[in-house]
């Protein structure tokens, strides 16, 4: 058994909900940072990654619900040697936020890291794009109509038609076997936008405990059995292959 | 110090932020303002330099704030419902103590609004326009050289508190093309990197990663820095008042046909004065002490039509005056696609001073 030494951005404990899968990527982050020895910034937006502030020692810059992309695409401009990345919920990235993300992925050179918790997980669990069809939530009691409310939105397939956009995928973290092939994925994304070249997004499956009203154990299951279904694993777009080959 | 030159406000207001050492702009297209933002999408790449044309005005607010963060100069600028659109991160900026600087052309109206030289978004910009507790420091050129000359100030102002700095003009001031000098050009490289640039640390608790939840000491940091800025900004220009029986209060554009209506006046042996406030917020309360104490009313004129200004005139007044009743008047000129002439603004005076005008406050 390898013991994993606790990265140095990580400053104290978080706040988020037992089971809750953001700690689990707020530590692969923590880690690529450390291993991979880049400058860092993070900027992030409103709702669960809140629970993010004191605990991460590194620069980061609370943004509007939404708007998170367009502040790490002015950061970048500015920086261009950081490595400017944005941590947001679906309902952030997706919802409120879905022209700002577009356009930083139509344009931008930065990272986007999404997690999809299929809610609202902030502000109690209320329906979100990524609300899966039948789901019941706060404010779709009797499960999501998706005639009515729409079908589960994929943002990184979405991204990835734009010619910018050169790396697209989503991980989860229900099991050890997915957080590694995740930690892979964010690093992957990271790695590209160090060489410089266009724009990355990794969105990361994650339980919501607290709001689907089920226990950890059982989140996990439902992710694997569930939501998997709706949104597969994997890599969606990568182009990095040339790019990083011809960075080195 | 260079050459004059002749050029139009909006494009003065591009050139001085250069020269000032600007190192990122975004904005998005909206009349009467895109001038600005055609400006610097041709001279910031020949400098090295960032302009971003936004996908809205909501991103490139956004984007700034972003850029500010890593200490550097930036400018974003709009027009009636853009800078609207602009308050969100106008208020987060305020949150992160970041010193951004912003102008707005104003446009006249409600909603999408008209092209008019009005000022009609006084109130937004005075009150600090986003959800919380903040005010941004608000400069109201009233010339092509003084929106040049406002803009490296506004830097000044911005960095010194790390506040908000919005310069507001009209279309009248954005549109005009007058004889205008610039400052020599700063290099953007040489100037210093803030301490607190990519620390993520707020005014008030440098010890502190930013924390959205309002602790104590950040409401009381502001509160002191507020009071300070309004103790030392306050800016204005008078013009005959120390025998005036009536000073008028006028910004912008008006309050050079309120200059012509004052000589007119003189002329006819009326003794009116002017004081033309150069800050919005912090509104010029000391101006007044420099009126004589017997003075018998005070004009707010502007241009919209609910006077927006004239709150701010009777509480300046009310400070001043505190053993006798000053009557404060308003000259609120409706129509919403021009200023008002010389005439008429003649007129309006005499109505007061003849006590056909009703006081306001």
């Amino acid at each position: 058994m390898t013991t994993r030494k606790k990265p140095e951005v990580w400053k104290k404990d978080s706040s988020f909900c037992p089971g809750c899968g953001h700690g689990i990527v707020i530590r692969l982050i923590a880690e690529l940072i450390e291993e991979m020895g880049v400058k860092s910034r993070e900027l992030h937006a409103v709702g669960c990654a809140c629970n993010l502030n004191g605990c991460w020692n590194d620069p980061q810059l609370q943004c509007p619900h939404g708007r998170a992309a367009a502040v790490a695409v002015g950061a970048k401009a500015c920086e261009p040697d950081d490595l400017v990345f944005t941590y947001q919920g679906d309902g952030d990235a997706y919802v409120i936020g879905l022209s700002e993300t577009m356009n930083a992925g139509y344009r931008g050179n930065i990272t986007s890291i999404i997690i999809n918790n299929n809610n609202f997980g902030m502000t109690g669990g209320q329906m979100s794009w990524t609300t899966l069809p039948g789901q019941t939530t706060t404010t779709s009691k009797k499960g999501r109509d998706a005639l009515k409310e729409g079908e589960p939105f994929k943002g990184p397939e979405l991204l990835s038609q734009f010619e910018n956009v050169k790396f697209a995928a989503r991980g989860a973290v229900y099991n050890p076997a997915e957080v590694n092939k995740t930690k892979a994925l964010i690093k992957k994304a990271f790695e590209l936008q160090m060489s410089g070249e266009g724009y990355g997004v990794v969105e990361v499956l994650c339980g919501c405990p607290t709001n689907w009203k089920m226990s950890p154990v059982d989140s996990n299951k439902w992710i694997e059995d569930a939501v998997t279904r709706y949104y597969g694993l994997g890599i969606i777009k990568d182009e990095t292959a040339k790019i990083l080959k011809e960075a080195i | 110090m260079s050459e004059t030159v002749l050029m139009k406000g909006n494009e003065a207001v591009a050139e001085a932020a250069l020269r000032a050492g600007l190192d990122f702009y975004a904005a998005y297209p909206i009349t009467p303002q895109t001038e600005i933002l055609e400006y610097l999408s041709k001279k910031m790449p020949e400098l090295g330099r960032v302009c971003v044309q936004a996908d809205s005005e909501i991103t490139a607010i956004n984007m700034i704030m972003g850029a500010a963060y890593t200490g550097k100069r930036v400018l974003t600028s709009s027009a009636g419902p853009g800078i609207s659109l602009k308050q969100e991160g106008l208020s987060y900026c305020a949150a992160n103590d970041l010193p951004v600087v912003y102008v707005d052309v104003q446009r006249g109206g409600n909603g999408l609004a008209n092209m008019g030289s009005c000022q009609t978004e006084y109130k937004r910009e005075v009150t600090g326009g986003g959800n919380g507790d903040y005010h941004a420091i608000i400069l109201a050129p009233a010339s092509v050289q003084e929106t040049a000359d406002m803009v490296s100030l506004a830097y000044e102002l911005a960095e010194k508190y790390r506040n908000i700095v919005g310069i507001m003009t009209e279309a009248t001031i954005g549109q005009l093309v007058e004889p205008v000098t610039f400052k020599e050009a700063v290099d953007p490289a040489s100037l210093p990197v803030p301490s607190w640039a990519k620390t993520g640390k707020m005014i008030s608790s440098s010890d502190e990663p930013i924390k959205p939840r309002i602790k104590d000491a950040k409401p009381k940091a502001d509160r002191a820095k507020y009071f300070q800025m309004k103790e030392e900004v306050q800016m204005w220009e008078s013009t005959n008042v120390d025998d005036a029986d009536y000073v008028v209060f006028a910004f912008g554009a008006p309050s050079r046909v309120v200059y012509d209506a004052l000589l007119i006046l003189r002329e006819e042996g009326q003794k009116i004065g002017m004081i033309r406030p150069q800050t919005l917020w912090p509104y010029p309360e000391k101006a007044l002490e420099e009126l004589k104490e017997d003075v018998k009313g005070l004009i707010s004129l502007e241009t919209n039509c609910t006077g927006q200004m004239l709150p701010d005139v009777a509480l300046a007044r009310d400070l001043h005056f505190k053993d006798r009743h000053v009557p404060v008047y308003s000259c609120a000129y409706i129509v919403l696609d021009r200023i008002p002439t010389v005439m008429q603004v003649v007129d309006d005076i005499k109505a007061i001073i003849s006590g056909q005008t009703e006081e306001a406050y």
